[in-house]
C-alpha cells in the first residue's frame, strides 16, 4: 500500500547569551562540572529566577529570522517531572503564551508551517562515572534553550528523511548566521525530537504518530526516521495498528523501542509560573532588533550569485560555515574581486580548516590573504610562491608581504636578465627540446619553465616564461 | 527589661541605659527558661554578635535596628544556619546564602537570636505539624499559638525577643498575631522580598515583622521593605515612613464593613470584639461604609486551590537528591523520590501536595486552578471598587481564642480558620492584625484591617489609633 508520510520536528538550540535564562551564572560550556552554578539553578531552598532578558531578545531574533509573529505578552510556565538533572524537579518552559507564534522555514520548493519557539531552560547533565554512580553536573542547568516545534497539522508538511535533515541544516545555518546560537552538534547544543506519523495515500485523516526523543546528530535523525517510516509501513501492510508511544532510537544497533506508551504519558501539570512576570514585548523592542539582524543565508547566497556571479556550488561552500562567508565578505570588501576571493577561499583556505565535524578558525589574517591575492593578479609574485608564503604564515604572526620579501619570492627580474636564463636553459636542453618539437608534451615544456624558474628562484612570472621558450624553441 | 520593644531596647542602648549584650543575654536566658517550645535554635554566635555590636555603638553606629535581638521564622535563610521550615526533610540543612529580609535586618545592625518554631512548610493553623513538636500558646499552655508563624507570634508575647519575623500566605502572620495578642502585618504582595524564603506558595507568600506595638511595626517593615533585585515580584514602591504624620484623630475616616463577613460572624465568638470595634470608630469619629462583596464565601476555596497547586510544584525539589534528606532505605532513584518523600514530609504537607496534584492535573486543570484563577480576579476587581468607598476596611482576624491543642482533627475544619484571612493573600492587599480586647476565656483576639495596595501607611495610622485609644474590655 501506498502511504503519505507526515513528520514532526521539535528542535531545541541553546541560546547564545553570556549568563543563564535566570540567574547570572555563566553561559559557558567545557568547564569544570558544578562551577557555573549558584542557588537560583541548582534550585537551592527560597532562591528565586530573575529573567534574563538578553534570552528573551534571542528568542525574538530567532523568530523573525524565520518569519514569526512576536506574541507581545509572553507567559512563562512550570512544567513540573521528577529527574535527577532537574534541580527544581520543574523546568521554567512557556506552554500557552511563547515569544514566537507561526513561521515558516523554505525546504526545497515548500514552505514548512511552524507552529511556535519558545524560550524554556535547560536540565543539568547526568554522569555515570566508572565506580558505578551517577553523578549530577548542573553547569547547563538554567542555560536558555529555544524549543521550536513544527506544525505538522498543516501542509506542507516534512514527508521525507532528506527534508528532515534538509530543514535542520536549513534551520542550524539561520540561528548561527542570526547570532542566537551556536548549534554545534557535538556538543548537544542542538537536539531535535521527531515524530512520524503514516496515512494511506491522498486520506485527509492524520495517522497515529510516534515520538523518538533527544536524538543526537543528523544523521543519526535520518536513520531513525528512515527505520520508523519502514516499522509503521510494515505494521500497517499487516493490517496492524500502530500504537500511540514515545519510542527511543538506539543509534549503535540502528533500532528503535519502547520508552514510554501513551497510557505511561506523563502529565506535566504546567501553570504560569508564580516566580515570573509576564514578559512584554514592545513594537519599539522588536524594530530595534530587526534593524540589527545580521544577513541571512538566503539574502547573502542571492548577492553572491547575482551580483558576484559566482555558482550556486561556491555560495554553498561559503556559505556552509558562518566564519567562512564573514571572512569572504571581509576580504571582498578590501579587493573587490569577488570570484578571485572565492576561488582562494573555497580552495586554499578550506583545505586547511575543513575538519570531519565542521570547519576550524581561519589562521591568515584577511589583510596578508588580500595581499597574496592582489600581488598573483599583479603578476608580482607567482601563485605557487603565494601559496608557500600562505603555509608558511598560516597560523603564524608573520605577514604576507615581509615574509615573500625575506624568501626573495617578488617578481622584479628585468626582461634582458630573464631573456638570457631562458636562451641558457634552451640552450643547455637540447635534446629535451627536440622532444618538445617533435611530441608537443606539455609536460615536457613545464620541465623547460621549470628550470627557468629554478634559475630566476622563482621570480619570474611562469606563464610569461612559457611563451617566451615557446617563441623562441618554435623560431 | 525583656518586655520593652524593638525602638525601646534600641533607644536605651543608644543612651547607654543598657547594652545588646544584656538584652541578648537577658532573651537567651528567658528562652532557656521557657516550656512553651518557641524558639527552636538559639545562635551561639548571637551574643558575640552583641558584643561586637556594643563596641560598634560605642564608635558612633546608629543602625535602626543597633543591638535589637530579634527572631526568625524557620524559613528564612541565613548563611551559615540551619533552615529547617519545620520539617525532618530539611532537619540537617543549613543555608548556603542569606535572604533579603535577613540582611536587611542585618544591615540595620539586628542581633539574630535565633530560629523560631513553625507548622511544617508553613501549612497549619496551630503550629502543631512541626517536626521540632508543638508550640502552645503562652497565655494558655493548653492552647495553640495560631499558625504557621505560631513560634513568632509566641516567642513575642513571651517576651523571648524584641520582635521576630513571620510568613503568611493565607493568615499565618496575622492568625497567630490574634490569638498571642500582638502586633502582626501581612504586607502588599510585592512590598517585601522573598527571596531566600522556602516558598510555600509564591504568589501569596509576604514576609512580615510581629511585634509588641503599631510602632515597631511601622519601622520594621520600612526596613524590610523595598525592590530586589533577586525578586521580580517585588515592586517598585518608594519606602515610607509609615507613623511620619500620625495625627491622634480618624474623624472622617470611611471605614469598610463587608456584610458578607458580618453574616458569618453571626454567633462567632469575635462577634462582639467586632462589634465594640465598630462601635469604637464610630465613637472615635470614624463613619461606617456597608460593603456589597461577592463571593466572600468563596475565598477559601479559591485559596485552597491556589496555595496547595503552588506548594506542590515548589516543594517537589525536596526529593532527597540534592540537599533535603534522602532515606536510608533507598536503592535507586525512584527509591530516593518515593522514600525519601514518605518520610521527609508530615501528613499535612503530603495531603497538599496530593490536592495540589490533583487540581494540576490534566482534565481537572479548567475545572479548578483556572476557575480558581478567575475567581481570585473577581474578587481583586471587588476589592477594588469597595475602596472607591471606603478608605480601609474592618474584618476579625479570627473565629474566636486560640483553640485547644489537638482539638482540630478534621483537617477542613482546621482549614476553616483562615476564613477571615485569606481574602488579603488573594487579593495581595496589606493586612494587619492589632489586638482588641479577649475572648469568653480572657484570652486575645485581634482585628483586621485591610487596606488598598501599598497604602500599609492608612494600617499603621488606624493600628496606632486603636492601640492609643481603645480601651480593653
Amino acid at each position: 500500500m501506498e502511504y503519505d508520510v507526515v513528520i514532526g520536528l521539535e528542535v531545541h538550540a541553546e541560546l547564545k547569551t553570556n549568563t543563564k535564562c535566570f540567574c547570572s551564572c555563566k553561559n559557558e560550556s567545557g568547564v569544570e562540572p558544578n562551577t557555573n552554578c549558584c542557588p537560583v539553578c541548582i534550585g537551592l531552598p527560597g532562591a528565586l529566577p530573575v529573567l534574563n532578558k538578553k534570552a528573551v531578545e534571542q528568542t525574538i531574533r530567532a523568530g523573525l529570522a524565520l518569519g514569526f509573529d512576536i506574541n507581545r505578552t509572553a507567559v512563562f510556565e512550570r512544567k513540573n517531572y521528577f529527574y535527577p538533572d532537574l534541580a527544581k524537579a520543574y523546568q521554567i518552559s512557556q506552554l500557552v503564551k511563547p515569544i514566537c507564534i507561526k513561521g515558516h522555514l523554505r525546504v526545497g520548493e515548500k514552505d514548512i508551517p511552524i507552529d511556535r519557539i519558545h524560550l524554556e531552560e535547560d536540565a543539568g547533565k547526568l554522569v555515570h562515572s566508572n565506580d558505578g554512580n551517577t553523578l549530577i553536573d548542573y553547569n547547563r542547568g538554567g542555560v536558555p534553550l529555544i524549543e521550536l516545534v513544527t506544525d505538522a497539522l498543516q501542509e506542507p508538511h516534512i514527508e521525507t528523511a532528506d527534508e528532515a535533515i534538509e530543514f535542520l541544516e536549513k534551520l542550524r545555518q539561520i540561528y548561527i548566521y542570526a547570532g542566537v546560537a551556536d548549534c554545534l552538534i557535538e556538543k548537544g547544543q542542538m537536539r531535535a525530537d521527531v515524530n512520524v506519523s503514516l496515512k494511506p495515500k491522498g486520506s485527509p485523516i492524520y495517522g497515529t504518530k510516534v515520538e523518538m526523543k533527544n536524538i543526537m546528530g543528523f544523521k543519526s535523525v535520518y536513520r531513525a526516521i528512515q527505520y520508523e517510516i519502514e516499522r509503521q509501513k510494515d505494521i500497517l501492510d499487516d493490517g496492524g495498528k500502530v500504537e500511540q508511544e514515545t519510542r527511543k532510537w538506539d543509534d549503535d544497533k540502528g533500532i528503535n523501542f519502547t520508552l514510554r506508551t501513551k497510557e505511561n504519558s506523563q502529565d506535566y501539570r504546567y501553570f504560569p509560573d508564580p516566580d515570573l512576570l509576564a514578559v512584554n514585548i514592545s513594537e519599539a523592542e522588536i524594530d530595534k532588533i530587526k534593524s540589527t539582524m545580521p544577513r541571512l543565508p538566503d539574502e547573502l547566497k542571492k548577492i553572491y550569485t547575482e551580483e558576484y556571479g559566482l555558482s550556486e556550488y561556491d555560495a554553498d561552500v561559503l556559505l556552509q560555515f558562518k566564519h567562512v562567508s564573514d571572512y569572504y565578505n571581509e576580504c571582498v570588501e578590501l579587493y573587490r574581486q569577488p570570484k578571485t576571493v572565492c576561488n582562494w577561499i573555497t580552495t586554499e583556505i578550506m583545505a586547511r580548516i575543513k575538519t570531519e565535524t565542521g570547519a576550524g578558525p581561519i589562521l591568515i589574517d584577511k589583510t596578508d590573504l588580500v595581499w597574496l591575492m592582489k600581488n598573483v593578479d599583479d603578476k608580482k609574485i607567482n601563485r605557487l610562491s603565494a601559496k608557500d608564503v600562505l603555509s608558511k604564515i598560516w597560523g603564524t604572526q608573520l605577514h604576507a608581504e615581509q615574509e615573500a620579501k625575506r624568501l626573495n619570492l617578488i617578481i622584479d627580474i628585468d626582461n634582458n636578465a630573464l631573456d638570457n636564463i631562458i636562451k641558457n636553459v634552451v640552450d643547455n636542453n637540447a635534446t629535451v627540446v627536440q622532444q618538445y618539437l617533435t611530441e608537443n608534451d606539455p609536460k615536457i615544456l613545464n620541465y623547460l619553465v621549470g628550470q627557468v624558474m629554478k634559475e630566476t628562484k622563482g621570480k619570474a612570472n611562469a606563464g610569461d616564461v612559457m611563451a617566451k621558450i615557446k617563441e623562441i624553441v618554435n623560431k | 527589661m525583656i518586655e520593652l520593644g524593638v525602638i525601646d531596647i534600641r533607644e536605651k542602648i543608644f543612651s547607654g541605659e543598657l547594652t545588646s549584650e544584656q538584652i541578648t543575654k537577658a532573651y537567651v536566658d528567658e528562652i532557656k527558661k521557657s516550656n512553651i517550645n518557641a524558639v527552636i535554635e538559639i545562635f551561639d554566635d548571637a551574643i558575640d554578635t552583641a558584643k561586637q555590636m556594643d563596641e560598634r555603638i560605642k564608635n558612633g553606629y546608629r543602625g535602626k535596628l543597633a543591638g535589637v535581638p530579634i527572631l526568625v521564622k524557620d524559613n528564612i535563610l541565613i548563611k551559615g544556619k540551619h533552615c529547617s521550615a519545620g520539617s525532618l526533610f530539611l532537619k540537617d540543612y543549613i543555608a548556603e546564602y542569606t535572604s533579603t529580609v535577613a540582611q536587611k535586618l542585618i544591615d540595620e545592625g539586628a542581633i539574630l537570636l535565633g530560629r523560631t518554631n513553625m507548622d511544617e512548610f508553613a501549612m497549619g493553623s496551630g503550629t502543631e505539624t512541626s517536626f521540632y513538636g508543638k508550640t502552645l500558646n503562652p497565655h494558655d499552655n493548653s492552647r495553640v499559638p495560631g499558625g504557621s508563624s505560631g513560634g513568632s507570634a509566641a516567642a513575642v508575647a513571651a517576651n523571648l525577643c524584641a520582635a521576630a519575623l513571620g510568613t503568611d500566605t493565607g493568615g499565618s502572620i496575622r492568625q497567630p498575631s490574634s490569638y498571642c495578642g500582638v502586633v502582626g502585618i501581612k504586607p502588599a504582595y510585592g512590598r517585601v522580598s522573598r527571596y531566600g524564603v522556602i516558598a510555600f506558595a509564591s504568589s501569596l507568600d509576604q514576609v512580615g515583622p510581629i511585634t509588641k506595638n503599631v510602632e515597631d511595626n511601622a519601622l520594621l517593615l520600612e526596613i524590610l521593605s523595598g525592590q530586589d533585585k533577586n525578586d521580580e515580584t517585588s515592586e517598585n514602591e518608594p519606602k515610607v515612613e509609615y507613623l511620619k504624620d500620625y495625627k491622634n484623630s480618624i474623624s472622617g475616616l470611611k471605614v469598610g464593613v463587608i456584610n458578607s463577613v458580618e453574616d458569618m460572624l453571626k454567633g462567632l465568638e469575635s462577634e462582639k470584639n467586632y462589634n465594640l470595634a465598630k462601635q469604637f470608630l464610630i465613637d472615635s469619629g470614624a463613619e461606617i461604609v456597608n460593603l456589597d462583596i461577592n463571593n466572600m464565601e468563596l475565598v477559601l476555596p479559591v485559596y485552597y486551590i491556589i496555595a496547595p497547586a503552588e506548594a506542590t510544584s515548589n516543594l517537589a525539589r525536596f526529593d532527597g537528591v540534592k540537599y533535603s534528606r534522602r532515606s536510608e532505605k533507598a536503592k535507586n532513584i525512584d527509591e530516593i523520590y518515593k522514600f525519601s518523600r514518605t518520610e521527609g514530609f508530615g501528613d499535612e504537607v503530603k495531603r497538599r501536595i496530593m490536592l495540589g496534584n490533583y487540581v494540576l492535573s490534566s482534565g481537572y486543570f479548567d475545572a479548578y486552578y483556572n476557575k480558581a484563577r478567575s475567581l481570585q480576579a473577581k474578587l481583586r476587581d471587588e476589592f477594588l471598587s469597595a475602596f472607591k468607598n471606603c478608605d480601609i476596611i474592618l474584618m476579625p482576624t479570627t473565629k474566636g481564642e486560640a483553640y485547644k491543642l489537638g482539638s482540630k482533627t478534621d483537617p477542613v475544619d482546621a482549614y476553616k480558620e483562615d476564613i477571615f484571612t485569606v481574602s488579603a493573600n488573594i487579593t495581595g492587599l496589606p493586612s494587619i492584625s492589632i489586638p482588641f480586647g479577649s475572648g469568653s476565656t480572657g484570652l486575645p483576639i485581634g482585628m483586621q484591617l485591610l487596606a488598598p495596595h501599598f497604602m500599609e501607611k492608612r494600617l499603621y495610622h488606624l493600628a496606632k489609633f486603636i492601640e492609643s485609644n481603645k480601651e480593653i474590655k
